[in-house]
């Protein structure tokens, strides 16, 4: 029967128990480390990344890892378990460069260094914690651009890369293929910009006669670049989800306490309908994101598909969250002193990155063969 | 028969009322008798009732054997309100004569169940009913209106809430009745919707004479005894599991594939956005069936009917304007009484008008929204003015 056919094909959409542990752990750390003050603080001033906190959940936590077999220096874990992480760094927004190195690059570096070479070597080191290092593209790219950015040569700016001001290490597209250049060499210039997200730094990278190590020819790169963009879009939905999921819970809480003409003014049924509404939303995103999850632990041939779902879905149910968060916390939520701001600015920022919840939609149109006019 | 409750057991009772009963030759009344005799109708329910005491998930067990026999099934959608709302009602609350009575008919479809609920004048607020059962002997007298009444017109016994005492604040002085259809007091009335047909009915009983022994519960309990009423209706809400483009979003789309001169750039980003909504709560069907299936049911169930509802009606809109010209057509406004409410093999303009009932429809999006905010979310419940009032006393 064909129930049985769907049975085997089923997403698993759950989080298991060893999921729940990671996240519980994951939790406690940041709780410990990152709460909101603390990441108020931290971003205004010279050093947004605690790195202590890094070294806990990268090495400590081994959180850095996940995605990385064993045998290459990993915990042998999947795209699910490095969801799970990041939907507590997105009810976080502490500052780590988590999403950028530990998924993207790793995953880049993965496509290229199976069977050993310098890509395997630098894996190891992102996986056991040691170094980080981010691809050298707009955060904005989506995976779909990633052939058309195996271009130029390594005489280049690159303005709107995330986290490089952490990275030992950028992965440079040319259209040679792909370089790996360490931060610290001559010829590289790292300059912070002023990002609307303050908490996850951005850069203008200038390479002017600075060298690199190639770790694959052009094609080959291309298609591991273009891994590496869909795993980090496709995880990019957990983070989403941990945000949107926090911006919730604060403004339930919030509203329950808030009292205005002598009652919570979460009683009041024109608010709770809009809670409601952004519970459904939540609730919604986390099936979204845990199918794209699923599809990349399961290298299924569905990943493209769910990546571009999540992210087509998960990007707006975030800024909504946010936006509602800052709205139904009335005045204090415009203020500096409450962390709402950070949601918003963070949500805001990743319904750009890696392609916006439009650009996904064109890919869902491609794949799903709904053609436009 | 007692080693019946394992799968293996289960299977050999199937197999033993297939030969003893080849669907090829029996007939489908019998059939679905010797089923119900056997304990293979719902095998959650009791022995004698149809039931073997079995475990809820090895009711497919049964289904698939009988399926691929070629097996009569009791057409389940045309006695929905029977299986999903009367069935687990009587199984909760009545007494072992009427369990004995009213079970093995309803299951297998000679009577057809309909529900006495809403009220002209009660209808979010169904507490506030004001049909009337007054004590008479032995009996029951019923005087009032019930609407939004399907399968009225087929129906054999309907379940029905009235109101015993209109002295005590509402949700206390309602009980629960099973009503005779055939009752000469009961008069069943066509009730004619936005698309042309009588998919409903009103209901106006008028002297009705109930026997005490069909109250179903405690007098002055039905309230509690409705609610066991209700969680199944939305139990039986999204069970089952869909495929990729099912639904609505799949007739659209094939539209949009067949019939490139229809398309526009404007149509072509809300048909993308519907779709990814669509195929969004699709998964969050499903996540919420895996809980189900892995023993953790979440509160997801009561977002689940609010999604498609909106998802429904905007998808439906967007074919209509999607068809153009064809869009400006009916299928058929002639006043027709269906027995079944599908939305497969219906023309846009039928969906588009059908679904505006989704949201309203077994609790309204602004009620579900409310439950979502107060249970879900422990938001604080506004303030209430009827809750310690005399029924007779409050405002209607």
């Amino acid at each position: 029967m064909t129930v049985q056919t769907e049975a085997v094909q089923a997403p698993d959409l759950l989080y298991s128990e060893a999921e729940e542990d990671l996240r519980s752990a994951v939790r406690s750390l940041l709780a410990d480390r990152a709460d909101a003050p603390t990441v108020i603080a931290g971003i205004e001033s010279d050093t947004p990344y605690d790195l202590r906190l890094w070294e806990s959940l990268a090495a400590g936590i081994g959180a850095a890892g996940l995605l990385v077999p064993e045998k290459l220096g990993g915990q042998g874990a999947t795209h699910r378990e490095a969801a799970v992480v990041l939907e507590e760094l997105g009810r976080s927004v502490a500052p780590a460069p988590y999403l950028t190195s530990a998924v993207v690059a790793t995953e880049i570096l993965l496509a290229l260094g199976a069977d050993g070479g310098p890509a395997a070597g630098l894996l190891a080191e992102l996986a056991s914690g040691r170094k980080v290092a981010v691809l050298a593209l707009p955060f904005s790219t989506p995976p779909a651009d990633a052939g058309a950015a195996m271009t130029g040569t390594l005489e280049r700016t690159v303005s709107g890369v995330a986290e490089a001001a952490a990275a030992d290490v950028l992965l440079v597209p040319t259209a040679d293929g792909l370089y790996a250049v360490e931060t610290a060499g001559d010829g590289v210039d790292v300059r912070a910009l002023v990002p609307l997200d303050l908490t996850r730094p951005l850069a203008t990278v200038t390479l002017a006669g600075a060298t690199g190590t190639l770790l694959a020819d052009a094609a080959p790169a291309a298609e591991a670049v273009s891994r590496g963009l869909l795993a980090g879009a496709g995880l990019l939905a957990s983070e989403q989800l941990g945000l949107a999921e926090w911006c919730l819970t604060e403004t339930v809480r919030h509203t329950r306490e808030r009292h205005q003409f002598n009652r919570p003014v979460g009683s009041f049924q024109s608010l709770k309908h809009r809670m409601a509404q952004l519970w459904l939303e939540v609730v919604s995103a986390r099936a979204a994101a845990r199918n794209a999850a699923d599809a990349l632990a399961a290298g299924s041939p569905d990943a493209p598909l769910a990546v571009a779902v999540a992210q087509a879905y998960c990007s707006e149910v975030a800024v909504h969250a946010a936006e509602e968060c800052v709205q139904l916390h009335g005045g204090i939520g415009m203020t500096w002193e409450h962390p709402a701001h950070l949601y918003l600015k963070r949500a805001k920022a990743d319904s750009i990155a890696y392609g916006t919840a439009g650009r996904h939609r064109e890919a869902v149109a491609a794949l799903v063969e709904l053609p436009a006019p | 028969m007692s080693t019946a409750v394992d799968a293996a057991g289960i299977r050999r009772l199937t197999q033993q009322l297939l030969a003893d009963r080849p669907p090829a030759t029996t007939d489908r009344t019998d059939f679905l008798e010797a089923r119900f005799d056997a304990g293979l109708a719902w095998v959650h329910y009791p022995v004698g009732l149809g039931g073997l005491d079995a475990p809820r998930s090895l009711q497919p067990v049964v289904d698939a054997e009988l399926a691929a026999a070629g097996a009569p099934d009791n057409d389940p959608r045309r006695i929905g309100i029977g299986l999903g709302m009367a069935a687990p009602t009587i199984l909760g609350y009545g007494t072992e004569e009427q369990k004995r009575r009213f079970l093995r008919p309803l299951w297998t479809g000679a009577e057809v169940w309909c529900q006495l609920f809403s009220e002209p004048g009660a209808g979010s607020d169904l507490a506030a009913l004001g049909t009337r059962a007054v004590r008479d002997g032995d009996d029951w007298v019923v005087d009032g209106q019930k609407v939004w009444t399907s399968s009225a017109h087929l129906a054999r016994w309907g379940i029905l809430i009235a109101r015993t005492d209109p002295d005590v604040p509402k949700h206390r002085g309602i009980s629960y009745f099973i009503c005779d259809m055939t009752d000469p007091g009961v008069e069943v009335r066509p009730l004619r919707q936005i698309t042309g047909e009588a998919e409903f009915n009103e209901v106006f009983l008028t002297g009705v004479r109930i026997p005490d022994s069909r109250r179903l519960g405690p007098v002055g309990d039905g309230w509690k005894v409705a609610q066991t009423t209700l969680m199944n209706e939305r139990v039986s809400i999204g069970g089952a599991r869909i495929p990729r483009e099912g639904g609505m979003i799949g007739t659209v789309a094939k539209t949009w594939r067949e019939q490139p001169g229809l398309r526009t750039h404007d149509l072509h980003q809300r048909l993308l956005t519907l779709w990814v909504e669509a195929e969004v709560a699709r998964l969050t069907g499903e996540r919420l069936r895996q809980q189900l299936v892995a023993g953790q049911p979440g509160p997801e169930g009561s977002g689940m009917k609010l999604a498609f509802a909106r998802l429904n009606q905007e998808i439906s809109g967007l074919e209509v304007e999607l068809l153009g010209d064809e869009g400006l057509l009916y299928s058929d406004w002639t006043m027709r009484r269906p027995e079944l409410v599908d939305f497969t093999g219906r023309d846009a303009g039928y969906r588009y008008l059908r679904s505006k009932g989704n949201s309203i429809e077994g609790g309204t999006s602004e009620v579900l929204l409310n439950i979502v905010a107060e249970r879900v979310l422990g938001l604080p419940v506004e303030p209430r003015n009827d809750k310690d009032v005399a029924w007779k006393d409050l405002a209607r």
